[in-house]
C-alpha cells in the first residue's frame, strides 16, 4: 500500500477531501520549491504534486510552460531535484508525487527512476504522456515497489477506455476537467460533475479532479463529487511573482491563496 | 501513370496495430488525444479499403498536383561528378513545389471523411504549411498553421503564400522557434479542439498513426520512381538517396523499394555546422533513442531526457527528432544514414543550379551533395537516383544572406 492509498483511507474514513497542490521544481530554483512545499503542507494541503520541468510538455499551457522553460533555462537536473525532494519528504506529513514526462523516466531507466523514488520517500508519480497501452511496464515496476502509477481520464475518453484505465491506474484516477491544456479557467464544463459522479461509481479508486481550477467556487462546486481537487497554473503564476517580489511574501501569497481554497473545501 | 494500390505496396509489414515499427514508434501522447488517433486510425482504415477515396485521390495527385512527376537525368551534373548515372526524381515540379502536398490532399479528404471542418498544421520551411493551406482552400476547410518565429523570418516567402491561400499563420514564440515548437504548439490546440479538427501532421513523425499514414501518402514518390526506371532503363538503380529531417519525403522514396534488397538506400541528415551538440540535426547519426511528440524514435537529448537544441541552415531539416520507421530501418540495417554539412550541401545547390538549371530546395541539397558524392565514387554504369523532394524559391533570400554572411 503506497503513501496515497494510506492518505485516502484516512481521508474517507474522516470524510474529507484533498486539496493537492502543483508547484514545479525548480522555479526559480530549488530551495523556493521546498519552501513553498512546506508552507503549503502547513496550511493543510493533503499531497503536493511537484512537476519536474520538461522541454516539450504538450499538455502544458502557457503559465506551466514558462515555469518549466525558466527552471531548465537555471540548468535544473534532475538529480538535483530529488535530492532536495529527498530532503523535504522526512519534514513533511504529506506524501508528494511527481508529474513527470515519460522522455525523463525512459531516459533515466524505469527502475532506477522508480528506485530513486522511493529512496527520496516519494509516493508516486503521474507521467501525462504515457497512455494505458503504453503502461503495463512502468506500471509493473511501481507495483514492485509500492508506488502509485496515477493515470488520467479525460472529457474525450470513452466510458469503456476509462473503465480499462481504472484497472490499471492506482493511488487515485486523476480526471481532467477539460479537454485541453493545464490552465486557469473562469467556467468548467457543465456535464463535468455528472462524468465524475459515474466514474466514481466504477471504481474504489479515489477521483481526483485537476487542469482549470483556481477560484474557491470551483472548489465549492466540485469538491462534492470527487475524492479531491489538484491546482496547479494559479499556483505556479503567484510563485512566479518571487521574481518581482521577495521570497517571503510570495510564500506568503501562496499561501494565503491555498488557504482560501481549503476553506472553500471544508 | 496506372494507379498502384496506396498502401501495403510492399511486403513490410510494419507498423503493428499499436504504431510500432519494431521497438520504435508507438503512441505517447496524452490521454486527451487518445481517442482522437484511434478515430483517426479506423478512418484511415476504411479509407485504404475504399476504391472511391482512393479513386479521388488519384485523380487529385493527377490533375490538381500534376503526377507523375518526372525522373530526370541529369546529364551535366553527372558528367560533372564522373561516375554512376545521376537521376533526379522532380517533386520540386509539383503543384506548391514539394513533395508535401501528396500528404496534405490526402488527409484533407480524411479531414473530409471525418466531418470535421477546421485543419491545424505545424511547419518548418513553410512547404507543409504552403501545401496545408493550399489542400484547405481547394476543400473549403479553415486552417492555422503554427510556425517558429525563426522560421517565419528565414522562410518569409512562404509565409506570405499561405496568408494569400487564406490560412492564418500563428508565430511560435516558444523554445528554439522552429518547427520542434511549431509542433508542439500545433499538439497543444488539438488538445482543446480535437473534436472539431485535424491535425494535419507533416512529417512520419508523431503519434501513431501519422507515420504511417504520412509514409503511405507519401508512398507515390517511390513507386512511380520504381515505374519509371523500368520504362527508362529497364532495371532498379543501385542507390536511392533522400535527406532526411522528420523524414517524410524519405519514407515515402524509400517504402517501395525496402523489398527490394539489391538496392541501397542512404537517408542524409542535416551535419550543419559540425558534429558538436547543438551544431547539427543529425539524430539517427548521433542521438539517441527517446521520446518526442508522442513517438518513441532517435532524438537529440541530453543525459535528462530533454530535447537539445538543434542546428541547420534549411528549415526543414532542422528538427531535434526523426520518423520512428528511420530508426526502425536505422537498426535493420536497411538504410544507411549519413549527414552532411550546410558548407557541402551550398555548394551541391550551386552545382545544380548552374549544370542543370534547376534550384533545389536547401533541404534537397542535401540529398543532392551526398548523391553527387556517391555517383562520383561509382561506375558509370551504375545510377543513383535522388528525391529532389522540393525547389528553392523560397530559399532565395536565405541563401543570398547566408552566402554574404560567408564571404564577409
Amino acid at each position: 500500500m503506497s503513501a496515497i492509498d494510506q492518505l485516502f483511507i484516512k481521508l474517507r474514513n474522516e470524510n474529507r477531501k484533498a486539496l493537492m497542490p502543483f508547484v514545479t521544481a525548480g522555479d526559480p530554483d530549488l530551495d523556493f520549491t521546498a519552501a513553498v512545499i512546506k508552507e503549503l503542507v502547513a496550511r493543510g494541503a493533503s499531497m503536493c504534486e511537484v512537476g519536474i520541468p520538461y522541454s516539450d510538455p504538450i499538455a502544458d499551457g502557457p503559465v506551466i510552460q514558462a515555469s518549466y522553460t525558466r527552471a531548465l533555462d537555471q540548468g535544473i537536473k534532475l538529480a538535483a531535484i530529488l535530492e532536495t525532494l529527498g530532503k523535504v519528504t522526512p519534514q513533511i506529513s504529506a506524501p508528494l508525487v511527481t508529474m513527470v514526462s515519460y522522455a525523463i523516466i525512459y531516459r533515466h531507466g524505469l527502475e532506477k527512476y522508480a528506485d530513486q523514488l522511493n529512496q527520496r520517500g516519494i509516493a508516486g508519480m503521474i507521467v501525462p504522456d504515457l497512455p494505458v497501452e503504453e503502461s503495463p511496464s512502468l506500471a509493473k515496476v511501481c507495483k514492485a515497489r509500492d508506488l502509485s502509477l496515477i493515470q488520467l481520464v479525460t472529457p474525450t475518453t470513452p466510458k469503456d477506455r476509462a473503465l480499462k484505465i481504472t484497472e490499471t491506474s492506482s493511488g487515485f484516477l486523476y480526471y481532467v476537467s477539460v479537454a485541453g491544456i493545464t490552465g486557469e479557467r473562469t467556467e468548467l464544463p457543465p456535464e463535468l460533475l455528472e462524468r465524475v459522479g459515474w466514474l466514481r461509481e466504477q471504481t474504489p479508486l479515489p477521483v481526483c479532479i485537476g487542469f482549470g481550477i483556481s477560484q474557491p467556487e470551483h472548489v465549492k462546486r466540485l469538491a462534492p463529487v470527487a475524492d479531491g481537487l489538484i491546482v496547479g497554473s494559479a499556483i505556479v503564476r503567484r510563485m512566479a511573482n518571487v521574481a518581482k517580489s521577495d521570497r517571503a511574501s510570495t510564500l506568503q501569497e501562496v499561501g494565503d491563496y491555498v488557504a482560501t481554497l481549503l476553506e472553500a473545501l471544508e | 501513370m496506372p494507379t498502384a494500390p496506396h498502401a501495403d505496396s510492399c511486403s513490410a509489414n510494419v507498423p503493428d496495430a499499436a504504431g510500432r515499427f519494431g521497438k520504435f514508434g508507438g503512441r505517447f501522447v496524452p490521454e486527451t488525444l487518445v481517442h482522437a488517433l484511434d478515430l483517426l486510425a479506423a478512418e484511415y482504415d476504411a479509407a485504404r479499403q475504399d476504391a472511391s477515396f482512393q479513386a479521388e485521390l488519384d485523380e487529385l495527385l493527377k490533375n490538381y498536383v500534376g503526377r507523375a512527376s518526372p525522373l530526370y537525368f541529369a546529364k551535366r551534373l553527372t558528367e560533372h561528378c564522373g561516375g554512376a548515372e545521376i537521376w533526379l526524381k522532380r517533386e520540386d515540379l509539383n503543384h506548391t513545389g514539394a513533395h508535401k502536398i501528396n500528404n496534405t490532399i490526402g488527409q484533407a479528404l480524411l479531414t473530409l471523411r471525418m466531418g470535421k471542418k477546421r485543419v491545424i498544421a505545424e511547419t518548418g520551411a513553410g512547404q507543409h504549411g504552403v501545401a496545408t493551406a493550399t489542400a484547405c482552400a481547394h476543400f473549403g476547410l479553415d486552417c492555422v498553421v503554427y510556425m517558429g518565429e525563426e522560421d517565419i523570418r528565414r522562410q518569409a516567402p512562404n509565409v506570405f503564400s499561405m496568408k494569400l491561400l487564406g490560412a492564418e499563420v500563428r508565430p511560435v514564440t516558444s523554445g528554439s522557434r522552429t518547427l520542434r515548437d511549431a509542433i508542439n504548439e500545433a499538439m497543444r490546440d488539438w488538445m482543446s479542439s480535437v473534436e472539431s479538427t485535424h491535425y494535419i501532421l507533416g512529417s512520419v513523425v508523431g503519434p501513431h498513426p501519422f507515420p504511417r499514414i504520412v509514409r503511405d501518402f507519401q508512398s507515390v514518390i517511390g513507386r512511380e520512381t520504381i515505374q519509371q526506371c523500368r520504362e527508362r532503363f529497364q532495371c532498379l538503380p543501385e542507390v536511392v538517396v533522400a535527406c532526411v529531417g522528420g523524414g517524410s519525403n524519405a519514407a515515402g522514396m524509400f517504402y517501395p523499394f525496402v523489398e527490394h534488397s539489391d538496392v541501397a538506400l542512404v537517408g542524409v541528415e542535416a551535419g550543419g555546422r559540425g558534429n558538436q551538440p547543438g551544431d547539427h540535426a543529425s539524430p539517427l547519426t548521433y542521438g539517441s533513442p527517446g521520446v518526442l511528440h508522442g513517438s518513441f524514435s532517435y532524438v537529440m537529448q541530453d543525459e535528462d531526457g530533454q530535447t537539445c537544441d538543434v542546428h541547420s541552415m534549411s528549415a526543414g531539416l532542422d528538427y531535434p527528432g526523426v520518423g520512428p520507421e528511420h530508426s526502425y530501418w536505422k537498426e535493420t540495417g536497411r538504410v544507411d544514414y549519413t549527414s552532411c554539412t550546410d558548407k557541402d550541401a551550398m555548394n551541391a545547390f550551386d552545382a545544380l543550379a548552374r549544370l542543370e538549371g534547376i534550384l533545389p530546395a536547401l533541404e534537397s541539397s542535401h540529398a543532392i551533395a551526398k548523391a553527387m558524392e556517391i555517383a562520383s565514387q561509382r561506375s558509370s554504369s551504375d545510377r543513383v537516383a535522388v528525391c529532389l523532394s522540393g525547389r528553392g524559391d523560397k530559399d532565395a533570400a536565405e541563401i543570398a544572406r547566408l552566402k554574404n554572411d560567408i564571404t564577409t
